[in-house]
């Protein structure tokens, strides 16, 4: 049981392995002729969405009504939010309509912390993406994803011991990678980061992963999962790559490059996805895609954080 | 007349003081007269009244954090008798007319000199050069001038600025912060910036600009003065710059000299400042600097925000700490607990080399018979832990609060007039009625 | 604590238990026993192997974890989730759903939900080890081991080797728990 979802950071292999085979099983549910439960009954969870996100927001919307909760969304975007009000007076106005949960996507990093510990509500925060800092539904869906793949049915109560795994591209701004690399180095999984020097953070000495420029010297160590990232076009106008033909020929995960790797690696995107730029339409579509999966399996996962933190006691 | 019994000097030598007419006239071993007050500072250590080069006091346009009256107030309870205020006001102090309200503003509230600093550029934009020596021969007579809370980043207007200053030697105080290669940045670029997902503000542009700063400084004969500065590389710089014999001179903030980048970690906005905090090495350096002379001076940067303006996610908080009634207490624990300085060197980085810098002809320079009793007692061996009753201004953002601070500022005599006594800052009707 | 039950005790009312449920449905081909966990899968699995050498044909036997169609989730730590192991089709089935205590009836409300939801069995059954009353639902089991009337405040346990290492029903005041 936690209070709270805000990062991966911190999570003990086993916390992570308990989440995973919660997802399982709620998985499993969604395989039922009535997939929804009544475990939130009662229970008012608020979306929170500074930000848009489409996919995220309804992968959470879903995820909460499959739950009975009662789910008020909120596109924070044009509201009142975004003319001055603060996130502290909508966190209270949030409180005093008795919101049990918040699913919040943010665009500044921390913001989800500062929510769960500001005394502004009691309701339990699940990070949906803050800022450039940490998207851990997204790092808990990837787990999944990734230990289905391997395990099949015979996934429960395992971790990703041994597992190689690289993230490509553009990490300095990228919240799937941070709570990637916690999370998959908890479940004892071995992380590289590879992108231009211009797009990795300056300083990662304290991260447990090892860092690249090179694409192609990491493909050719065989790594079991190839996770890309997305890549933003405006990068481009900030001189972090000159353009989307270099980037593309030097970090994009080409057919040549996913013909290199291992038969059975996987090949990962949060996305939405930029075909032709970080990752060819051919290999997105290939079976060691996994992106449509890592959309089907968003939905258990978030059901299952949404159980952690919202189904008991509150502190 | 007032006699100060028992108090020790910065060098550790016993005296007592006597004050009439807001000058000192007598030092070493007195008698009272009759009808003498006596203020007993047995075991207390006697300083200068501090100076600081560094003040924001938010008036004109920023009266929710501060004014110049609550600002004074802070100071005094910081030990403080003189202020330099940063000109990024509403409007900004770029002309005589500004200035001389703020001084008149200061000289009304009465707890310390309040010294106005010129901006550079009209309205701090950093285009075109504000009347520099039109505000340095008004009644203000400003002697610092500054686009302070923005680099002067032009190399132009920075060049022209220097020239021109000349006319009446007035002193750049530059901002370092290359403004490309920090937009947008919210916290050190370093280990932290990048576990928290914050936008970095890497070193180099501190560095960058103090080294095309002294070497401009040089080229023009000029003054320059750095502002906080805050990494051990920039302590690099001006080290070669002053064996160049540039005439340049240094401050650094006290959080700089405590606190690192680590304290960021729970997103707490109490943290953010700039520039930012940096990490145990910069801190080290800064000490070091500090008390070897590199660093001249210690200037608090004391920024008050209004409580809303910190009381957001990061991002959207106000960068600044208040920092004035805590400068002393926090030097004390980050330079001489430590044993790098004594109270020698620490009397001259707050209170004679910051005089220096700012021109404050009128300012006690030593404790001495016939200069200006601007004077703080302290007692070092104090410590509490900070919260907001010890502070005095009109804001709270003190990234000391729940910190266990030693020292404590037991009196602050500024032209012989207590503004500070037993801990406690008075009450304006009680300066007018002196003791 | 007092022991209420000793092993062969348990042993016993599980085989009275087998017979009586087959006495019930003598169709095998439709059965399906649904253990609730935890120690409600470890009788299903017990009851299943008797049956099925009574019978001489296989019974299944799978686990249901109701967890998720509790009404009583609020307030209380959160509970840990089992797998739910379903391995026949529940339609036109007879199951029947298998727990160590009935007491207030509340896990078997659960149990029909998650039962409901996964197929529609043309009966559910009801067999439970220790039936301690104070029920607060309307609910009846179709085979007991043993009527334990018991106060509110007494906790009785059913312990099985597969879980506690030794079969055995006790009973103790609440407070001494």
């Amino acid at each position: 049981m936690s209070d709270h979802l805000l990062t991966t950071r911190g999570f003990t292999r086993d916390a992570a392995v308990r989440l995973l085979d919660l997802a399982e099983d709620m998985a499993d549910t969604q395989q039922r002729q009535v997939k929804k439960l009544p475990t939130l009954r009662g229970t008012t969870v608020v979306n929170l969405f500074f930000e848009d996100s489409t996919r995220t927001r309804i992968s959470f919307e879903v995820a909460a009504k499959r739950l009975s909760a009662d789910v008020i969304t909120f596109s924070a975007k044009g509201s009142s939010v975004s003319k001055g009000e603060s996130l502290q007076d909508t966190a209270q106005t949030l409180q005093a309509m008795g919101a049990d949960g918040i699913v919040m996507r943010h665009p500044s990093s921390g913001a989800a912390h500062v929510l769960a510990t500001s005394g502004w509500t009691r309701a339990g925060v699940v990070n949906a993406g803050d800022g450039t800092h940490e998207h851990p539904t997204q790092a808990l869906l990837d787990a999944f994803t990734i230990r289905r793949r391997r395990d099949g049915d015979d996934s429960r109560g395992r971790d990703l011991a041994g597992l190689r795994v690289v993230i490509v591209g553009d990490v300095l701004h990228s919240r799937v990678a941070r709570s990637n690399l916690w999370l998959l180095t908890a479940l004892g999984a071995s992380v590289r980061l590879v992108g231009p020097p211009t797009l990795l953070p300056a300083h990662v000495e304290g991260w447990p992963v090892t860092t690249g420029i090179d694409l192609d010297e990491a493909i050719a160590d065989g790594p079991d999962v190839v996770m890309m990232l997305r890549v933003q076009r405006e990068r481009m106008t900030e001189a972090f790559f000159p353009s989307a033909r270099e980037y593309a020929r030097l970090y994009g995960l080409s057919v040549a490059r996913a013909d290199a790797l291992p038969s059975t690696s996987l090949v990962m995107h949060p996305g939405p996805m930029n075909r032709g730029l970080e990752i060819a339409g051919a290999v997105a579509d290939s079976p060691r895609s996994t992106v449509l999966e890592q959309v089907q399996n968003g939905v258990a996962v978030r059901m299952a954080v949404l159980y952690d933190v919202l189904a008991g006691e509150r502190a | 007349m007032t006699l100060i019994t028992g108090a020790a000097l910065a060098d550790g030598t016993s005296t007592d003081l006597r004050v009439a007419d807001g000058t000192v006239v007598g030092l070493g071993r007195l008698t009272r007269e009759p009808g003498e007050r006596v203020l007993d500072a047995d075991g207390l250590l006697l300083l200068t009244g501090l100076v600081d080069l560094h003040t924001h006091l938010r008036q004109p346009g920023g009266e929710g954090a501060e004014t110049v009256l609550t600002g004074s107030r802070a100071a005094a309870a910081g030990g403080y008798t003189a202020v330099h205020a940063m000109p990024n006001t509403v409007p900004a102090a770029d002309t005589a007319g500004v200035v001389e309200q703020v001084a008149a503003l200061g000289e009304e509230a009465g707890y310390v000199d309040v010294r106005p600093v010129g901006a550079v550029s009209k309205g701090r934009e950093g285009r075109e050069l504000a009347e520099l020596v039109s505000m340095a021969r008004s009644r203000a007579r400003v002697r610092l001038f500054s686009d302070d809370g923005s680099c002067v980043a032009d190399p132009l207007l920075m060049r022209r600025a220097l020239e021109y200053a000349r006319i009446v030697d007035g002193v750049i105080a530059q901002h370092a912060e290359e403004p490309r290669l920090t937009a947008g940045a919210q916290l050190h670029e370093g280990a932290v910036a990048a576990d928290l997902g914050l936008k970095g503000w890497p070193a180099v542009a501190e560095e960058a600009i103090i080294a095309r700063d002294a070497l401009l400084a040089e080229s023009t004969g000029a003054r320059l003065h750095v502002c906080h500065v805050s990494t051990a590389g920039s302590v690099d710089v001006r080290r070669w710059a002053k064996a160049r014999g540039v005439r340049i001179t240094a401050e650094v903030t006290p959080h700089h000299l405590w606190l690192t980048d680590e304290a960021a970690r729970g997103y707490d906005p109490r943290f953010k400042v700039n520039p930012p905090l940096r990490t145990d090495d910069d801190v080290q350096a800064l000490r070091a600097a500090l008390a070897d002379g590199t660093i001249d001076a210690v200037a608090t940067d004391h920024a008050p925000h209004p409580a809303e303006a910190k009381r957001s996610e990061w991002s959207a908080a106000a960068m600044g700490m208040v920092g004035l009634e805590t400068a002393v207490l926090v030097v004390q624990a980050a330079v001489v607990d430590t044993g790098l300085m004594g109270w020698p060197e620490v009397e001259l980085a707050m209170s004679r080399r910051p005089a220096a810098i700012g021109g404050l002809t009128g300012a006690a320079q030593a404790v001495q018979v016939g200069r200006p009793a601007d004077l703080v007692l302290l007692d070092p061996s104090h410590r509490r832990v900070l919260d907001t009753t010890h502070l005095a201004g009109r804001s709270t953002n003190s990234p000391f609060l729940g910190r266990s601070l030693p020292g404590r500022v037991v009196a602050t005599l500024f032209r012989g007039v207590p503004t500070v006594l037993d801990g406690a800052v008075r009450a304006p009707e009680e300066l007018t009625a002196g003791w | 604590m007092r022991t209420l039950l000793q092993a062969d005790d348990v042993r016993r009312a599980i085989t009275r238990m087998a017979h009586e449920l087959l006495e019930h449905d003598p169709d095998v081909d439709r059965l399906v026993l649904l253990g609730i966990p935890t120690r409600g899968a470890v009788l299903a699995r017990r009851l299943g192997e008797q049956m099925t050498r009574i019978a001489g044909r296989p019974v299944p036997v799978g686990v249901l974890d109701v967890t998720l169609y509790r009404d009583d989730l609020a307030g209380q730590p959160t509970r840990a989730t089992r797998r739910t192991d379903v391995p026949v089709d529940l339609d036109g089935a007879v199951v029947v759903l298998v727990d160590d205590v009935l007491y207030s009836g509340r896990t078997v409300r659960a149990a029909l939900d998650a039962v409901t939801a996964i197929g529609r069995p043309a009966v559910v059954r009801l067999a439970v080890l220790v039936d301690r009353g104070h029920r607060q639902l309307p609910v009846r089991p179709d085979s007991v081991g043993r009527n334990l009337p018991s106060a509110k405040t007494e906790r009785v346990r059913v312990l099985l080797a597969e879980v506690d290492g030794e079969d055995a029903v006790t009973i103790e005041d609440g407070d001494a728990a």
